[in-house]
């Protein structure tokens, strides 16, 4: 299965990945008009310090603690991607508490978000990957 | 085979989940004494809020049981012959099994005050039929009195604030959540709840009830039209009584056995090892039941599946303040308290025990990884991460791993 994979040798840490994440949920055309003084609350994060930086989203686990832990039953991985079901989710954040990524977050619609590959926004490589200018971030299969 | 499964929460559905990854064709029983699907028990102060459904509450899909070839029985179990074999239900009918899993969880404890039983409306607060009871007598000229304020007493508490007149929340400790809080964020929370409207009543204690009026250890009388009592809970443990070795809960190992061979328990009416302390306790906790469920169902089967990173840990939230712990709180500790956030991480012998985490939870679980993985503090970021949890606090190497899809050297 095809998965996203950070080399944080070629982050620029220009967050561009983070506004193409943000943009991929928008059902808009222009990226410009859509994020103008939008405070944006990506799924995937750019950590950085000391010239270092890295984004950092879901890492779809083959055996992902979110979904063992979730308490309703809204986190599930069908064909390898962590999905969450935002009927379900009451925000109650055991996800936030138990994944060792920090991959899981708030979002302003009284659920939490996380990387879902784009698979219910874009067809075949995520927007972050595509929207990254320098390799650092890349959709492969891998063994 | 035949797999029999005494319970149809977090642990029995861990594992179904866990058989049906090694063993597909196995017949599966699993008996409920309640009549309701799975459901997941700690939503049912979400749906006294409004916040779910019935529908919503399902803890798997409408077609769990059929997908995954079980019988779903409504009974009750009365006992456990590990000799034959046999399972034995109150209607006079008998189950056999090769494998047998416990995973019966708790029931609450009701103390014998003086003079409950005199009392018109009183519930617990552990099941779905208990918040269907509650959500019948709800009504905005109501008092309620909660007694308990722990998980349980202020979920519920939470649960049904704007739908009554009023509620009081009374506890024999002197501060709230004892169990998951320090003094400093139990303030916190506390003047939280207190400004969304909630009453405390703290180090007292119910002497004995009058009919709808409590009485309290100082004299005071708390008048109700509701009284939930949710004093604590109990790991139901009788099944295996004189089976299987029970301390407070039923001892398992890392995996999910009993001390009786073809025996399994897992959730809350166990007791196991907690990294983080070295102890054996009881952690009833949705995750780690379901973890130790499906752990179960995978060795039940054949397969072969440890769980030895079992901690205690709470995510918890009030009318928005969430509230995030996990460990044990011993050690030194590191503190932040401003803007309504509050941090502490406790630690020592290089090693992450335990935090508290009030207002800002954000990436808490790079703190939970920590304590479960036992990472040695002098191989990350120590300074930075306890600011700032993140993967930025571990060395480039083990980010290659974590993000970059490398193989552990």
């Amino acid at each position: 299965m095809k998965r996203v994979y950070v080399n944080e040798k070629w982050c620029l840490g220009c967050h561009l990945c983070e506004y193409h994440c943000a943009f991929a949920d928008m059902n808009e055309k222009d990226m410009a008009r859509a994020l103008k003084n939008v405070k944006i609350k990506p799924k995937i994060k750019i950590e950085e310090r000391d010239g270092v930086s890295f984004a950092v989203s879901c890492r779809h686990c083959q055996e992902p603690l979110c979904v063992k832990g979730c308490i309703t039953g809204a986190l599930t991985r069908v064909d390898g991607v962590v999905t969450i079901n935002r009927d379900k989710c009451v925000n109650c954040y055991t996800c936030i508490l138990i994944c060792p990524y920090g991959a899981i977050s708030s979002s302003d619609d009284g659920v939490v978000q996380k990387c879902e590959l784009c698979i219910k926004t874009v067809v075949g490589t995520p927007a972050c990957v595509r929207g990254c200018p320098n390799g650092a971030i890349v959709f492969e299969e891998r063994q | 085979m035949k797999y029999v499964i005494i319970g149809n929460s977090a642990a029995g559905v861990g594992a179904v989940e866990g058989i049906r990854q090694i063993d597909i064709f196995g017949e599966i029983v699993i008996i409920t004494n309640e009549s309701h699907h799975t459901y997941s028990r700690p939503l049912i102060s979400y749906f006294l809020f409004g916040k779910t459904t019935e529908e919503q509450m399902r803890y798997r899909g409408d077609s769990f049981y059929a997908e995954n070839h079980c019988t779903l029985i409504q009974g009750t179990v009365t006992e456990v012959n590990a000799k034959t074999k046999q399972v034995y239900l109150s209607n006079g009918n008998q189950i056999s099994f090769d494998k047998l899993l416990v995973a019966t969880g708790s029931t609450a404890f009701v103390p014998p005050f003086e003079g409950l039983d005199l009392v018109d409306h009183k519930y617990t607060f552990m099941s779905f039929d208990d918040a269907q009871k509650l959500n019948n007598v709800l009504s905005q000229n109501k008092q309620v009195l909660i007694v308990g304020a722990g998980l349980i007493g202020l979920k519920c508490a939470e649960g049904i604030l704007k739908r009554v007149a009023h509620v009081t929340v009374l506890d024999l400790a002197p501060k709230i959540l004892s169990s998951i809080l320090d003094d400093d964020s139990a303030k916190l929370v506390q003047f939280h709840l207190e400004n969304m409207g909630l009453s405390f009543r703290l180090s007292c204690s119910v002497k004995r009830f009058e009919y709808n009026t409590a009485i309290l250890d100082n004299g005071d009388r708390i008048p109700f039209d509701v009284l939930v009592l949710a004093v604590g809970v109990r790991p139901n443990t009788g099944l295996l009584k004189e089976v299987a070795q029970i301390d407070r809960g039923i001892f398992i190992n890392e995996k999910s056995e009993t001390t009786t061979p073809d025996i399994y328990a897992a959730g809350d009416c166990t007791q196991t090892f907690d990294v983080s302390s070295g102890q054996n306790k009881i952690m009833a906790l949705l995750p780690n039941a379901y973890i130790q469920g499906e752990c179960a169902g995978i060795n039940m089967a054949g397969g072969k599946k440890s769980f030895d990173k079992a901690i205690p840990m709470n995510a918890i939230g009030f009318f928005g303040l969430h509230i995030i712990t996990a460990g044990s709180y011993n050690g030194d500790a590191y503190t932040e308290n401003k803007n309504g956030n509050y941090k502490r991480l406790f630690y020592s012998e290089n090693k992450l025990n335990g935090y508290i985490l009030v207002g800002n939870v954000e990436k808490a679980g790079i703190y939970t990884s920590l304590i479960r993985e036992r990472t040695p503090l002098d191989t990350i970021d120590f300074v930075l991460v306890c600011e700032k949890p993140g993967l930025m606090a571990f060395t480039k190497n083990v980010r290659m791993v974590k993000l970059g899809g490398e193989k552990i050297k």
